[in-house]
């Protein structure tokens, strides 16, 4: 680094400081409050948060680079989220947003968050001006396409999704200025879908995996998302919790945080129900609060598990 | 002769760059911009043909730069205008417009006077370029 950074002084001779205080910089153009918050809020995604760390401090040299004139092409920033549903790939594309936007490679920071039917029409003529509608209100920002490989039809020639993906990847080609796009979905169907279209591959820079959650993981979530809203636990509707994680993961649909988020969201419903049953008299602000073993063991996850343990 | 119309007219033509920092800066007032072409630069004509739609909701210049270079690709041969229209209450109408595109030649206005009773005389001009039918002025 010391190195570098005298033969950088002796380059430019320009009279212009030849010399960049990285660690400065990082937490100056709040990056690091950025990757700081990323750490905080969300629970586990380990290999993300290192993936964007690295991300992020090679864009950050970038920069640095740049105002030294020793790099003039904007690094090509495209990205694709892999993992299955309920594994935080919004939540994070909205952190790259802002932390982009931090460091300068977009000029607004907002998200625009689409899908194929946003995208492509019903007939013909109608995907270019939607594509085209949607790629200019994403200018300046991040435009964040979830289950990408819808736009690909396989079995259909003629489809639509086909035109809007050859819009996109002139615009990600052309205007690599004005805009990043961050493709997502689950794995192993998005590498189908860069199979054939090699053409994204090759203009994606950053393949980033999202992990599962660990059940330790979704039940410090579940407590997390309750804190949130003024809830809490009691003990055994803690303990009962984590039951009733090991139970849903076994079970099919099953969406990682998103699921838990639908489990708390019935709990309270019949947290609420019980109250409202049980009411005679007032009731403590404890009690409007307070999330039981009864109103998880409700859940019809642990009606179908006995039930399907008698079955064989 | 080159036809001063609309804001910025009597400076030399803006750049692409200043283009955008002058839509960037309708676009952070909450102004919709949008683009309009003609081949008529008659200053009575104030109806031109408007380009794609307007842009409400962009947040960033990039935007209408696109439709630009689109547009410039279909009708370079013509006058483009910019148009940032504010739909604020009381005002509704437009805040801002200028040229954003010109003809390579631009061969101006013919004056003609008609003679009336006595000795009045009434003033008119009309476009050279309107003497073609339109879609061929302007080569």
């Amino acid at each position: 680094m010391a190195d570098a950074t005298m033969t950088l002084s002796a380059d430019t001779a320009s009279g212009a400081s030849g010399a960049v205080d990285l660690r400065a910089q990082y937490v100056e153009s709040g990056v690091k409050e950025v990757l700081d918050e990323l750490d905080r809020e969300l629970i586990g995604l380990k290999p993300v948060k290192q993936r964007i760390r690295e991300t992020a401090a090679l864009l950050l040299v970038e920069r640095a680079r740049r105002s030294l004139g020793l790099a003039h092409e904007t690094p090509t920033l495209h990205m694709s989220f892999s993992g299955n549903p309920g594994t935080g790939k919004t939540t994070v594309a909205l952190r790259m947003a802002n932390l982009l936007h931090r460091l300068g490679y977009i000029r607004k920071g907002h998200l625009v968050s689409v899908t194929r039917d946003d995208l492509v029409g019903q007939y013909i003529g109608h995907t270019a001006p939607k594509t085209k509608e949607i790629l200019k209100k994403a200018m300046g920002g991040v435009l964040f396409i979830d289950e990408a490989y819808y736009l690909h039809r396989q079995e259909n020639e003629r489809d639509y999704g086909q035109e809007a993906i050859e819009i996109l990847l002139q615009v990600m080609e052309n205007q690599r200025d004005d805009l990043v796009v961050i493709l997502a979905g689950y794995g192993d169907r998005m590498d189908k879908f860069f199979e054939s279209n090699p053409g994204f591959r090759s203009r994606i820079a950053h393949h980033i995996d999202f992990p599962d959650y660990s059940s330790d993981e979704l039940l410090r979530i579940a407590e997390t998302m309750l804190t949130r809203q003024n809830y809490n636990f009691d003990e055994p509707g803690r303990t009962i919790m984590a039951d009733y994680i090991e139970h849903r993961r076994r079970q099919p649909h099953f969406a990682n945080a998103r699921s838990i988020r639908n489990a708390l969201d019935r709990a309270r419903l019949r947290h609420a129900n019980r109250l409202f049953e049980a009411s005679n008299g007032p009731t403590d602000s404890t009690a409007l609060s307070t999330i039981t073993a009864e109103d998880i063991r409700g859940s019809r996850v642990f009606a179908r598990s006995t039930g399907k343990e008698k079955v064989p | 002769m080159r036809i001063t119309q609309g804001a910025f007219s009597f400076l030399p033509d803006l750049t692409d760059d200043q283009i955008t920092r002058q839509v960037q800066y309708c676009i952070d007032n909450g102004w919709a911009v949008s683009l309009e072409f003609t081949d008529d630069p008659h200053p009575r004509n104030t109806y031109w043909d408007m380009w794609a739609h307007p842009m409400f909701d962009n947040p960033d210049a990039a935007a209408l730069m696109m439709e630009l270079r689109e547009c410039r690709k279909v009708y370079g041969d013509r006058y483009i205008r910019l148009v940032a229209f504010d739909n604020s209450h009381g005002w509704e109408s437009v805040k801002l417009s200028f040229l954003v595109n010109r003809p390579a030649e631009e061969p101006g206005f013919h004056l003609a006077r008609q003679e009336g009773e006595g000795r009045v005389v009434r003033y008119t001009t009309s476009a050279y370029a309107t003497d073609r039918p339109a879609g061929q002025r302007y080569g």
